[in-house]
């Protein structure tokens, strides 16, 4: 009797626990399995030769080109601003700092479309600072550097909430030996520090990555989406969409998901294989 | 070298974020008060907030119950193909939201693979509220699942084994010794999926065929006034939109604190 009732953990398999893991499994299937499931097909259905010539079309490969370099130009940013912010929020006190570490996260509550009005309020053609820009020559939204800036946005907090903890639980010990011993600040960062955040950093840079090729509500309204210039691989899906041209949106969206997987599904190989290298 | 350090990253995040926020606040209240209530009195604007709370609401139901579901199983559960199901669950984060919206028409569109039936049965799925929604659950499905698991990790199964031995059933072990110990991971993943939900966009708007009046979020207005060149709606809209999202953020903040004082003691 007693022995009956004292085994409700283990890896028995009940009926109540097996019904669990149908409904997550199954939620799952439906939700996230079949959508990916049906735009793989279709994207093949018609075979790889068709995919490639809806590829082919220049302003498609412009939107792909300019989504991953623009997404690359927005991790190099994002890795050093990021680095700095998360050890001045870590090591340093000074006022405010509950209210700065607080406003890191914003980004991830505001809906993408305000992140993308908020910066053509200040930096657009009409406003005091877009105007002072312009007549310096440099144009930032509806150009380039508009785009980066919203990605910058929207990502921000990637980099910095991933090297936040590495920093916090570092010891100094290290460092104090290492300057004890006759090195300079630099090299304390170089030799130390860096090597130690740098897991970190490529983690959140990764994350950054893959939410910044897909960004779409903040860019379409910064861009100004003109095609072969500003237009972006989400914003060409979208208006392959509008125009019910099913083939040209489907072998870009592929391309797109693709590199977004890749990044993630190789960030998690590296963590597997980093943890392996630690035991 | 310390002054200096602070003093870039406080310039760094005015330009990024203090600045534009302060920007839309000033615009959206530039002719005063009564400018500002009356755009957000329009009829389509609060249809449009309300669409918005109506998804919001489904999506956040659906997915505390699934995502607990999934984390319960992830955390407490070893079987084949773990790993395969941990991945997918966080995929919808790595999808594009046009790309998301994109699937579900290929699924329910005329000519999508369920589409045929949804319309033989008489249910709309495209171009109306059961595809934003689908759309929206999609998007915010990682957040309560990856919240819960590490708790769950964290308190470990003693405390529900001992109810379990006690006579407790399973439903009574989950509502009084699990569901209490992972309130404020759970707390914490609503308001993430509430914050996506609200904000939700382009997956939404590739499904919704946005009709003003019938499928137009607050988003979709929002996006809509600003291309009609209505600025005041569009500030308005936004600055409506942007306060929730702070409220939702100093939510955020406070259930943190919860958690790490929880971890300590």
């Amino acid at each position: 009797m007693i022995l009956r009732i004292t085994r409700p953990q283990s890896h028995v398999t009940s009926p109540g626990r097996i019904g669990l893991r149908s409904a997550g499994a199954g939620y799952i299937l439906v939700l996230v399995v079949l959508p990916i499931l049906a735009i793989t097909w279709e994207a093949f259905r018609k075979g790889p030769g068709a995919i490639l010539a809806d590829l082919a079309r220049p302003e498609a490969l412009y939107s792909l080109r300019l989504t991953f370099i623009l997404a690359f130009a927005m991790i190099l940013i994002n890795s050093v601003m990021g680095t700095l912010t998360a050890w001045v929020l870590v090591r340093y006190r000074f006022p405010g700092k509950a209210l700065i570490n607080a406003l890191i996260d914003l980004p991830f509550a505001i809906p993408t479309v305000v992140t993308g009005l908020m910066l053509v309020v200040l930096y657009g053609p009409a406003s005091a600072m877009g105007s002072f820009l312009n007549r310096h020559g440099v144009e930032v939204i509806y150009a380039k550097p508009g785009i980066v800036l919203a990605l910058l946005f929207v990502t921000l907090p990637f980099v910095v909430r991933a090297v936040q903890p590495v920093l916090m639980a570092m010891d100094t010990e290290m460092e104090e030996a290492a300057a004890s011993l006759g090195a300079g600040r630099w090299t304390i960062f170089r030799r130390i520090l860096f090597p130690s955040m740098t897991p970190a950093i490529l983690t959140g840079a990764a994350q950054a990555f893959s939410k910044a090729l897909g960004e779409f509500g903040s860019v379409v309204i910064v861009a100004g989406n003109i095609p072969m210039r500003t237009q972006v691989a989400p914003v060409y899906i979208y208006g392959e969409i509008e125009s019910y041209n099913t083939s040209g949106a489907l072998a870009v969206s592929l391309v797109l998901l693709a590199g977004s997987f890749a990044v993630l599904i190789l960030l998690n190989l590296a963590r597997r294989f980093g943890r392996c290298g630690d035991a | 070298m310390r002054k200096l350090l602070i003093g870039i990253m406080l310039l760094w995040l005015a330009v990024l974020i203090v600045f534009p926020l302060a920007g839309i606040v000033s615009n959206a209240l530039r002719e005063g008060w009564a400018p500002f209530a009356a755009a957000l009195d329009q009829p389509e604007t609060v249809h449009a907030f309300k669409l918005t709370l109506i998804i919001t609401v489904i999506a956040v139901a659906v997915n505390v119950v699934f995502g607990t579901i999934i984390g319960l199983v992830l955390a407490r559960q070893s079987f084949p193909g773990k790993t395969l199901m941990e991945e997918l669950v966080s995929m919808p984060l790595a999808v594009s939201p046009v790309v998301a919206g994109f699937m579900f028409i290929l699924l329910f569109g005329k000519n999508g693979w369920l589409g045929e039936w949804f319309a033989a049965g008489g249910i709309p799925v495209i171009y109306a509220l059961p595809g934003m929604i689908l759309a929206t659950v999609f998007v915010t499905l990682p957040f309560v699942a990856k919240e819960v698991v590490p708790v769950l990790l964290e308190i470990g199964t003693e405390q529900e084994a001992a109810a379990r031995t006690l006579g407790a059933s399973p439903w009574q072990t989950f509502r009084r010794v699990t569901l209490p110990s992972i309130r404020w991971g759970l707390v914490y993943g609503i308001t993430l999926t509430m914050a996506r939900a609200l904000g939700e966009f382009g997956a939404v708007l590739v499904v919704s065929g946005n009709i003003i009046g019938r499928t137009q979020t607050a988003t979709l207005h929002i996006h809509e006034a600003y291309t009609n060149l209505e600025f005041q709606g569009a500030f308005s809209a936004s600055l409506v939109l942007a306060a929730v999202s702070f409220a939702v953020l100093l939510i955020m903040e406070a259930v943190k604190r919860r958690m790490e004082d929880g971890k300590e003691t």
